[in-house]
């Protein structure tokens, strides 16, 4: 069943397609439909695997052979980290189209590309076939490259382009570190094969995982933003439309982190443990780093770009914990940040910078936004909340999670992401107060062009992301119950064994 | 041995040569005075219908013969590259009949016709006479098709280029094979190799190596010897540079392996990383790194699309020289889906640079902006054509480089050939920037205003459409071809 979340996306696609040009209506609406038809299909289709089977076990959805002669397969299958990711694509892409509602300009084309993004990522977190993973993968660099060029403000072209060579050179070390992977394997299981389940249980030697690990790991992490490969991230956010920046911080990103555990750590164990300190010294210089940087930012949407940064500084920080804890800790930031992120980006986006033009703090300053836009500014103060960490929330789950696993492995480094966690309420408070609640005498308003009322689009997005963030960080246990178990599951087996005790 | 026999067993060849003189036939009689574009459709017509007829015959029939000792060899590997050449010629034909260079239709088909036997002949022989009599049977009929348009200057700059430096590469060629012949006494590719078994890495040997490799660096436009590859591509006719990037690619290729891999057995040394050995695969290796790197980076730099693709076609040459170097029996098919593949995809990308270029008047970057709004369907094929040249999946393109570059790394024991496979995905990473410069121009720029909707040739469309559902019908099942090679 979940496989049609990927079928029914791209099945949108082919309908906008065939829309007549100047509709934006029906292209809108055919865009919504496809959303909520995918995140309800991805709701069900997870609770029902995860009443029927153990979330920990990795549960075939469709395997039919796909390329005899390289052992690659169509291989479509969920565990309880792909399905909280399958959910969590569900909903941002629903809430992207709420918060992009108001797009004019070549409508159509618009929404076909974010459905093909969106078709993408579920096809990333559903694969088990290392080759398709890798398909669909790529098949999203296309997508983000003309969302952003096309739709996007403040240097667009160069943003896209940069984005796009860094995923592809991304890629293509993976690309590497597969063919290299794929034929070691073939010399020893005497056939060809793809498949993660029994790539995880050839023994690659020493020598080999220590170099090939590094390379499809930071492949993989260029795109989680990893520290000194995260530049494509405050500039790609930026210039991105607001739907491409929820998408990008809400979804994609993750896609980056999700091969990092699904693939190098899971193909190469020895690889993961030999380098997990240069791994955690990374990300915690991501935290710091993306914190400090947007403590002195003056475009607003940079602040939230490097916050995303400093954010998924602590995925890779719970990753490269390789203890349970910590792993747990960097799957439910994974989701956390997903759908903090993109409602931080809409708020930004859509609610002030398409009514206002500015992102600039110093024109903020003086527009009292948290007297004309009350909704805007109350929204921004609960995701602000919630990205600082603060209890009730769900990032406070995981945040806490991965720095306790980190503490038992590296506990000077894990002083260090507590010292990023206070800079990252400095400047949550900071581009609070300059951005809706500042003191600074206010400016004539123009009372010929009020402020278009946020609409009842973006506050239905906003409610549903506040909802889902605070249902987590009061229930953590709803999607604890479908990631612990699967570290249990063989495929982690030599990952965690051995590992840290 | 009489020749009934050996007009059945080159009967593709045959109902090929019958069209070609029909075509030209007929527009030298009934069609004179009719308009070009009936001329073109009746003669593009009766070419494809000889062509199909060629290939399913080639592709149907499954005989096994060699009664000339390799002058024509007739086999289902050959007769199915024979079928693909005969497919890619129909394309070619296809997305020329809206041409608008040339009154001189007859001529013109038959000379593609004619290329296209040189080509048939070349694929079907382990013979260095044959070889050589049909590669430059094929390349006359490209220097003249290079030529074709007598109203550009440039055409003639570039058919002129084209025929200097590929008699040059003839001369070499020829001297490498009289070299050949010379140390063996014979001038069959396994007596060949018999001939120069045992007698270790000889200086004679070497030169007729290198002089070989030099002939044949010529024809698949390889560093350093593809000077000539940009001003050909660029000044000739669009589809006769589509003609000379498919078709004559796919045959080079099929021959080119075949003489190293049947003819040097013995003297191939070893291109591994820290195992090296003199021979012939290093310095295919060389050539092949060096097509990579430069073709890569001069393409990034041009405006002129098509002399952008010409540089990739370079590069593109490089990697598939990848699958000579490592010389296996997978290799070579997964080299052959590679260059199959290509072909297509190369046909279609001239194919829209032609319709752009027509209905704009010109083929540099910005003569793209706005396509997407000035023909939807155009530009959604350009799209699927650059990124399969790309290698972006799931298009042919990267099932392509995914078969070649692990049939590469699979080489030897050690992991021996990754260099080149690591400095060939590295470039490919390169080579995705100036596609995507392209499609940029297409999807994201604005044409200028009230530029009107571009008209596409019916059946020009009606080609690209099918490469295109090509391109992605392989890069999804690629059993469908595998299964062949």
């Amino acid at each position: 069943m979940l496989a049609w979340t990927i079928y029914i996306t791209f099945f949108g696609v082919l309908v906008l397609m065939l829309l007549p040009r100047d509709n934006a209506r029906a292209a809108r609406i055919v865009a919504l439909l496809t959303a909520i038809a995918g995140c309800a299909i991805a709701f069900v289709g997870s609770i029902q695997q995860v009443q029927q089977v153990d979330p920990g076990q990795v549960t075939t959805i469709v395997k039919v052979p796909w390329i005899p002669a390289i052992g690659a397969n169509y291989y479509l299958a969920a565990d309880g980290i792909s399905l909280m990711l399958v959910v969590l694509t569900g909903l941002a892409a629903i809430a992207g189209i709420l918060f992009s509602w108001n797009i004019e300009k070549r409508t159509k084309e618009f929404f076909a590309f974010y459905l093909a993004l969106i078709g993408g990522v579920y096809g990333v977190f559903l694969s088990f076939d290392v080759l398709l993973l890798f398909v669909f993968y790529e098949l999203t660099i296309i997508p983000k490259y003309f969302l952003i060029a096309r739709w996007g403000s403040t240097r667009k072209e160069y943003g896209a382009m940069k984005l796009a060579l860094y995923s592809f050179v991304g890629s293509h070390l993976v690309l590497i570190g597969l063919i290299a992977a794929w034929v070691v394997a073939k010399g020893q299981l005497g056939q060809p094969t793809l498949n993660l389940m029994d790539l995880s249980q050839v023994h690659f030697t020493t020598g080999f995982q220590h170099w090939v690990f590094p390379l499809v790991f930071v492949g993989f992490a260029i795109l989680a933003g990893m520290w000194p490969f995260h530049t494509w991230a405050p500039t790609g956010h930026v210039a991105a439309p607001t739907a491409g920046s929820m998408l990008l911080a809400g979804v994609v990103m993750k896609l980056g982190a999700y091969g990092c555990l699904r693939v190098a750590m899971v193909m190469f164990p020895e690889g993961a443990r030999e380098w997990q300190w240069a791994i955690a010294a990374l990300a915690v210089i991501g935290i710091i780093y993306g914190a400090g940087v947007a403590l002195v930012q003056r475009d607003f949407k940079f602040v939230i770009g490097y916050s995303s940064v400093s954010h998924m500084g602590f995925v890779l920080l719970g990753l490269a914990t390789l203890n349970t804890i910590g792993l747990d800790g960097a799957v439910l930031q994974m989701f956390s940040h997903g759908i903090i992120a993109g409602l931080l980006f809409a708020v930004v986006g859509r609610m002030v910078y398409d009514r206002t033009h500015t992102r600039d703090f110093n024109d903020l300053e003086t527009m009292q936004l948290g007297k004309l836009l009350p909704f805007a500014g109350v929204t921004f103060v609960i995701a602000g909340i919630a990205s600082m960490g603060l209890p009730g929330f769900s990032g406070f789950v995981a945040e806490f999670q991965v720095l306790m696993g980190a503490w038992t492995v590296f506990p000077k480094m894990t002083i260090l992401a507590g010292v990023g966690i206070l800079i990252g309420v400095a400047y949550t408070l900071r581009a609070i107060q300059k951005g809706f609640y500042s003191d600074a005498p206010p400016k004539s308003v123009d009372h010929d062009h009020p402020m278009e009322p946020i609409t009842v689009a973006e506050r239905f997005g906003a409610v549903m992301l506040i909802g889902a963030s605070l249902v987590i960080g009061l229930f953590p246990g709803l999607l604890m119950n479908w990631i612990e178990p699967c570290f249990k599951s063989p495929l982690f087996a030599r990952l965690l064994s051995g590992g840290a005790q | 041995m009489n020749y009934l026999e050996l007009l059945q067993l080159s009967a593709p060849e045959v109902i090929v040569t019958v069209t070609m003189l029909l075509v030209l036939g007929a527009d030298l009689t009934v069609l004179r005075g009719k308009s070009i574009a009936v001329r073109f459709n009746f003669g593009a017509m009766l070419s494809i219908l000889g062509c199909v007829s060629a290939a399913l015959l080639a592709f149907t029939r499954h005989v096994e013969a060699d009664p000339l000792n390799g002058l024509l060899v007739v086999n289902p590997a050959s007769d199915f590259v024979k079928a693909t050449l005969l497919v890619l010629t129909i394309f070619t034909i296809l997305i020329s009949t809206s041409g608008k260079f040339t009154d001189h239709v007859g001529e013109y088909l038959s000379l593609i016709l004619l290329g296209t036997i040189g080509l048939m002949f070349l694929v079907s022989t382990e013979d260095l006479l044959m070889v050589f009599i049909s590669l430059e049977f094929a390349s006359l009929a490209l220097y003249i098709l290079t030529a074709f348009n007598k109203h550009n200057e440039k055409s003639a700059e570039a058919a002129l280029k084209y025929f200097l430096f590929g008699g040059m590469s003839a001369a070499f060629l020829l001297f490498g094979f009289s070299l050949l012949y010379g140390i063996s006494g014979s001038t069959n590719l396994h007596e060949i190799a018999i001939g120069i078994a045992g007698k270790g890495f000889d200086p004679l040997l070497l030169v007729a190596l290198v002089t070989t490799v030099i002939g044949f660096g010529f024809k698949i436009a390889a560093v350093p010897f593809h000077l000539w590859a940009p001003d050909a591509y660029e000044g000739a006719p669009t589809p006769s540079a589509a003609f000379i990037g498919s078709g004559s690619k796919v045959a080079s290729f099929y021959v080119l392996a075949k003489i190293f891999t049947l003819g040097f057995v013995g003297a191939e040394g070893s291109a591994v990383w820290h195992g090296y050995l003199s021979g012939w695969t290093p310095v295919i290796a060389i050539i092949a790194a060096l097509s990579m790197v430069l073709g890569n980076l001069t393409a990034i730099v041009q405006s002129s699309v098509k002399r952008m693709l010409a540089y990739s076609a370079i590069a593109h040459a490089g990697y598939m020289l990848l699958g000579v170097v490592s010389n296996t029996s997978v290799s070579a098919s997964a080299m052959m889906f590679y260059v199959i593949t290509y072909a297509l995809t190369t046909i279609g990308a001239f194919g829209v640079v032609m319709v752009v270029e027509d209905a704009t008047g010109g083929d540099a970057i910005a003569n793209f902006n706005g396509l997407s709004k000035r023909a939807p369907g155009l530009a959604l094929c350009l799209m699927i054509f650059l990124l399969s040249l790309g290698g972006i999946p799931p298009l042919a393109g990267f099932i392509g480089k995914f078969f070649l570059f692990s049939a590469v790394v699979s080489f030897g024991e050690n992991l021996g050939l990754l260099w080149l496979v690591i400095l060939a995905i590295a470039m490919s990473a390169v080579s995705f920037y100036y596609y995507l410069r392209v499609l940029k121009a297409a999807y994201v720029e604005d044409a200028a205003a009230e530029a009107p909707a571009i008209k596409v040739p019916l059946l020009t469309f009606l080609a690209l459409v099918l490469l295109a559902l090509l391109v992605i019908l392989l890069g999804v099942a690629p059993g469908l071809l595998t299964r062949f090679l």
